[in-house]
This record gives structure tokens, sequence and C-alpha cells, in this order.
């Protein structure tokens, strides 16, 4: 007996739809099985990680100021990933928008700017990002180096760029020497959307690219062109697409948006440049990409599940004394069942005996 | 010991872990899987080994346990993309999330914990001979071991059938498969052995290199292992040769740091990162218009029926 997979005639629509459901029904049951074994109850960790976070208006409203910079990356990254280019390094994108839109506010601190510093501090985050995330890019479609790696390469060099910066020249001289810039004007931070909450008005910008992401994606050329570079290279070429221009482009998309979610963490939740602003949003929004099946609509409802899960952590580190890896692992068993989920759309797997192969073989 | 020796020394040290993590990625990516997955198998095998060290206080116990897990959590990766399928590159960027989240889970209560490191052996009197002495003959096991399997695999590949089913797969598998071999079969072993390669160069990371374990000690060193493999063309020659240069470069980093150059430490730091890129670049310029990858590297094979 053997396992084997058969290619399907066509997609499975009802699969495309469950698939993603069906992910996250195998994840937590999978957590099942991990908290037993950590002797702790599963309902009641479960309950604490999935179900208490949405039970009262703080706690929802972390949700969403989680999910504002996990959607927004994601959005790019499914572009990319669409066009088959692999952006890796968004965290490191991340990290170089939010340099770049802090150091104006750092500069400007305490003239008192006009409400032009804002605006321009998000640009800034944007273009940085967008300029970093061309590196990896040029060097794919230059010389054929592989994006994968330098994009990855790239954000243990924008770390250790944060790290210097906040240690030396930008550290706040009345900071009684943390690794931190002073705390941003008041001209220099996002405005909240609900007084007296977390809530700020970047997640406006975040519903704004999901929008303009599922009309480059539905409505344009060149979201025709994604799909089809993606899907089919071959027919792409015929069609006349030049893969490296759309490269550069996705990338460049993508990077923008990383920056930009950078700029709007530190200039709007956190308040100041500090050496860790993101716990690993960068990285968490892979899955979210796949997990909303690299449709921006999909990856507004995921990154809001797995902002949960990072709401659901913090909650568990107190009450239930688990460590904040264990999100790691909840995230890690997640990407790895929606990618397997996702293969079901493809393949049908059959078990196949040895004796009915010999039938259908040459004798 | 004087200081070149001294350097020289701690040069092999940190070029080991590489070599033994690029050794195994170099075997799974020559039978044409793409595992991204390194920098979280290496974690893994870094807790594990250091858990099996503590617990028996054996270090070749240890090494065991980096091994085992290695395999563990490469087994999964076969799974789901040689079982299912999957996406290599996605499939890859799982497992070190997940090896991350799990070396992290349970490498939490042996931070600051100590155990022996692995004891270095010294030969009489060859280790005596000035500046090479112990350079060649008074390393730690583990080194040795290191060696020994890139020399067997060089052999391998080139001189056995085994090599040459091994890359008949990784370049052409479906010819692999109408010539009868399995194709899933071989790749999953190549992917096993790469996984415990992993394993093994993280635990030699708390068994050999620094006798405690820190979370995120690995510190990219699986991604640059990676790299290694573009670096040496899939050839293991060059891969001793890219593993000694990067170790190279990671050491006297460190050793530029400490006598103060006056440019900032985390500028140093960044050095064998940005190398990394340079080399990449460099590599891939070189060789604009003949890649020299196995063919079906990080494509799924599926026999049509």
């Amino acid at each position: 007996m053997s396992l084997v997979l058969e290619r399907r005639s066509e997609r499975s629509v009802a699969l495309a739809l469950a698939s993603p459901l069906l992910a996250i029904a195998l994840t937590l049951a999978t957590m099942t099985i991990v908290f037993a074994a950590l002797g702790q109850n599963p309902a009641a960790a479960l309950a604490v990680y999935f179900i208490t976070p949405l039970t009262d208006g703080y706690s929802l409203q972390e949700i969403a100021v989680k999910a504002s910079p996990l959607v927004m990356i994601a959005v790019g990254l499914a572009l990319c990933y669409r066009a088959n280019a692999w952006n890796i390094g968004a965290e490191g994108q991340l990290l170089i928008g939010a340099i770049a839109g802090s150091g104006l506010a750092v500069m400007m601190h305490g003239t008192n700017p006009g409400p032009w510093l804002l605006p321009v501090m998000l640009l800034a985050g944007a273009l940085a990002g967008a300029a970093y995330a061309l590196i990896p890019a040029l060097c794919k479609v230059k010389f054929g180096a592989s994006e994968i790696l330098i994009s990855l390469m790239l954000v243990y060099v924008a770390g250790l760029l944060l790290d210097y910066l906040v240690r030396g020249p930008w550290r706040d001289p009345a900071g009684f020497n943390f690794p931190t810039t002073a705390e941003f004007d008041s001209a220099a931070t996002l405005p909240l959307l609900i007084a007296g909450s977390r809530v700020h008005a970047g997640l406006i910008l975040t519903l704004i690219a999901v929008a303009a992401a599922t009309v480059l994606l539905g409505r344009t050329l060149k979201g025709f062109e994604i799909r089809v570079v993606g899907t089919a290279p071959r027919a792409a070429r015929f069609a006349g697409f030049n893969a490296d221009r759309l490269v550069l482009t996705t990338f460049a998309i993508s990077g923008a948006l990383a920056g930009l979610a950078g700029i709007i963490e530190v200039a709007g939740p956190i308040g100041h440049l500090q050496p860790d602003i993101s716990p690993g949003y960068g990285f968490t929004a892979i899955i979210v990409a796949f997990l909303g099946r690299l449709n921006p609509l999909g990856i507004l409802a995921s990154g809001l599940f797995l902002a949960l899960t990072f709401i659901g952590g913090e909650q568990a580190q107190i009450a239930l004394k688990l460590p904040q890896d264990m999100t790691g692992v909840i995230q890690g068993i997640l990407l790895f069942y929606v990618l397997a989920c996702d293969s079901l759309i493809l393949y049908r797997i059959r078990w196949r005996s040895p004796q009915r192969k010999a039938l259908h073989g040459p004798h | 010991m004087g200081l070149i020796e001294a350097i020289l020394l701690s040069i092999v040290t940190a070029s080991t872990p590489l070599l033994l993590a690029a050794s195994g990625e170099l075997i799974a990516e020559r039978a044409g899987v793409l595992n991204l997955g390194v920098e979280g198998m290496m974690l893994i095998g870094a807790v594990c080994g250091f858990a099996g060290a503590w617990a028996t206080g054996s270090t070749a116990i240890g090494a065991l346990c980096g091994i085992a897990a290695g395999v563990a959590l490469s087994a999964m990766f076969a799974l789901a993309t040689i079982g299912l399928a999957i996406n290599q590159v996605a499939a890859g960027l799982a497992l070190t999330i997940l090896g991350t989240g799990l070396a992290g889970l349970i490498g939490a209560p042996f931070v600051g914990e100590n155990i022996i490191a692995a004891p270095h052996l010294w030969l009489p009197w060859l280790t005596d001979v000035p500046l090479i002495g112990k350079l060649l003959f008074g390393q730690d096991a583990l080194v040795y071991l290191a060696i020994g399997l890139i020399a067997a695999i060089a052999y391998v590949l080139a001189r056995t059938r085994t090599g040459l089913i091994l890359r008949a797969v990784g370049d052409d598998p479906a010819s692999a498969h109408a010539l009868g071999y399995n194709v899933a079969a071989i790749r999953t072993l190549a992917v096993l052995f790469g996984g415990g390669c992993a394993g093994l160069a993280g635990a030699y990371l708390t068994l050999a290199y620094t006798p405690f374990y820190a979370p995120g000690m690995t510190a990219g060193r699986g991604w640059i292992a990676l790299a290694l493999v573009v670096f040496a063309s899939w050839r293991p020659g060059r891969l001793v040769a890219g593993a000694i240069l990067f170790g190279a470069v990671s050491i006297l980093q460190l050793h530029a740091q400490a006598i103060g150059l006056g440019v900032p430490s985390q500028l140093m730091s960044a050095l064998p990162y940005l190398a990394t890129v340079l080399v990449l670049v460099l590599i891939s310029r070189v060789r604009r218009g003949g890649s020299v990858a196995p063919a079906a590297l990080g494509t799924a094979f599926v026999p049509e029926r």
C-alpha cells in the first residue's frame, strides 16, 4: 500500500473555500494534543487563546491594532507570491520604513512643525521600504541571485541598523540611558480613531490597501499580468509580459506596504523608536497571506485570526504561564495545515495497493 | 598559544556548524528538494542537543538527540513537500517558524544552565607541532566528523551508483521514475539526511561552540548555510572553502570589535550577512547564462498515470 496523489481534472471550488477553515480546525485539534502533553487542560487553554480575547472590548481593540500591520504587509506579499516572486524579507522592509519615517520625527523634534510632518513621515517610510525591497529584486533580475536569501539577509542588516541608531546617534539624551528615541511630538504621531483607545488612523490605511489590491488584482491589466506570470509563465512570455519588470513592481509594492506598516507602528501604537518594534509581523504576514489564499479580502479575515493568536498568546503567558513561543508553534503548525489543505484542492489522495498497480502495468 | 593560532582555531570552530548544515542541504538539493527550514532545524537541534547532554552528561548522546530532532522536523517537511506536493519555499518557511517556536518552548527551562563543552582530542606530540599542531590534531570530535562527512559526500556523489541515482532524481525526476527508481523514497531519504545534518550542526553550537543555550542562538547560520550551497555551486569541495571563508568573516568580525577600530559594533555584526549578499550576487553574476543548480530543484514531482 502506498500513498499517491492524483491530479484533479478541475479545481475543487468547494474545497478552495473550505480549506482555510479545515486548516484552522486541524490546528485546533493538534493544539489540543500539545496542550495535553504540556499538562494543561486543553479546553481551558484553547479558550484562553481563541475565545477570551473576543470577549472584552480592550482585547478586541488590540486585535484590530495587531491585525492592521499583518494585513497591510500580507496584501503586498500576496501580490509578490502570485507573480512567483518570493519576498521573504518583509520584516527588514518594515524596520527600514520605521527608521526612515522616525528619522524625520527625530530631526523635527521640538521644532513645532506644521501638519505636513506626519504625511511626509508615512511617505518616507513607504519609499524606504520599497527601496529596500528593490535590492533583492534587482539582484534577482540583474544577476539571477536568489531573492529569497538576499531579502532574508537584509532583515538582519536592518535590525542591526535600527539597534545602532537607537543606541547611538538617535538616543534620547533624557532617556535614562534606555535605547530609545525621544517620544514623538504630537505632530509626528498618528491620530486615534476612538479617543481613549489604542485604535489609530493606520487602520484606515490598511483598509485602503486591501481595497486597492482587490481592484488591482481583479480589475486591471497589471493584476491580470501578475496572475498570468504566476500561474502560466510560458503563456505570459508569449503574451509579451515582462516577468522581470513584474518582479521589480511587486517587490516595490510589497516593500512600500511593509515600510508603511513599520512607520505606522512607530508613529501610532508605540510612539517612539526602540530596538524591538515588531513581534515578527513581517514573517507572520507570510502565514496571513497563505491562509487568506493570496486574496486581499481573505487576508483581511486571516489577519484578524493571526492577531487573535498574538493576543491569546499574551493572555496565555499571564494566565497559564505558557511561554510566548507557543504562539510561534501555533502559527507554524497552522501554516503547514494551510499548505496541506491547499494541496487537496489540486490533488486527490489515494491509497494504492501494489496488486492494482500490477494490473495497470505493461504486462 | 599565539593570537594567529587562536584565530585559526576559532575559524575552524565557527566553520564547522556551517559545513555540517550545508553538507546536508547539499544532498537534499542534489535530490531536487529545496528545504528553507535549515534555520529552524538547527535551532531545534541546538536545544535538543543541549537537553540530551544536560540530562546525561554525555556529548555523544547530546549530538544524537540533536540529529534525531533535525530528522524528526525534516520528516514533517518531507511529508508535506514530497507526500503532498506542497510548495517547497512555503513549507520551508513554515518549518523555520515552527522550529523556532518549538525550540523556544523546549529551551525555556535550559536558559542559564551550563554543560561541559565537548572535549578536544589532544594527540600527543602531533598537537605540539607549532602553528598547525592544534589546528590539525587538537579539534573536538565533531570537527573531524564534519570533515569525514563532506569527504564521504564528495566520494558518493562523484563515484558511486547511489550518487548517480541521487543526481538523476534531482535533475530529471521524470526519467528517473521511468527507469524504475522510487523518486519519492530517494528524495525523502535525502531530506531526512539533510535534517540530521542540520540538527547536528545546531547541536554543535551548544555542545562545542558555547556550553550554554540561548534563544535564537543560530543567528541566521541556517540561512547562511543555504547561501553556502549556492556559493559552492552544489559541489562538496567548494563547500569546504566557502564554510571556512564564512567562518573567517564571522571570527574576524569579533576580533575587529575586540581591538576597537572605532567602527560601530553593529556594522561589524552585519558583516557576515552583507558578505552573504555580496557573495550571492557575485556568484550569480559569474554564472549568468549557465545555471549549475540541479535542474528540478524546488519543483514537486507527481508521477502522471
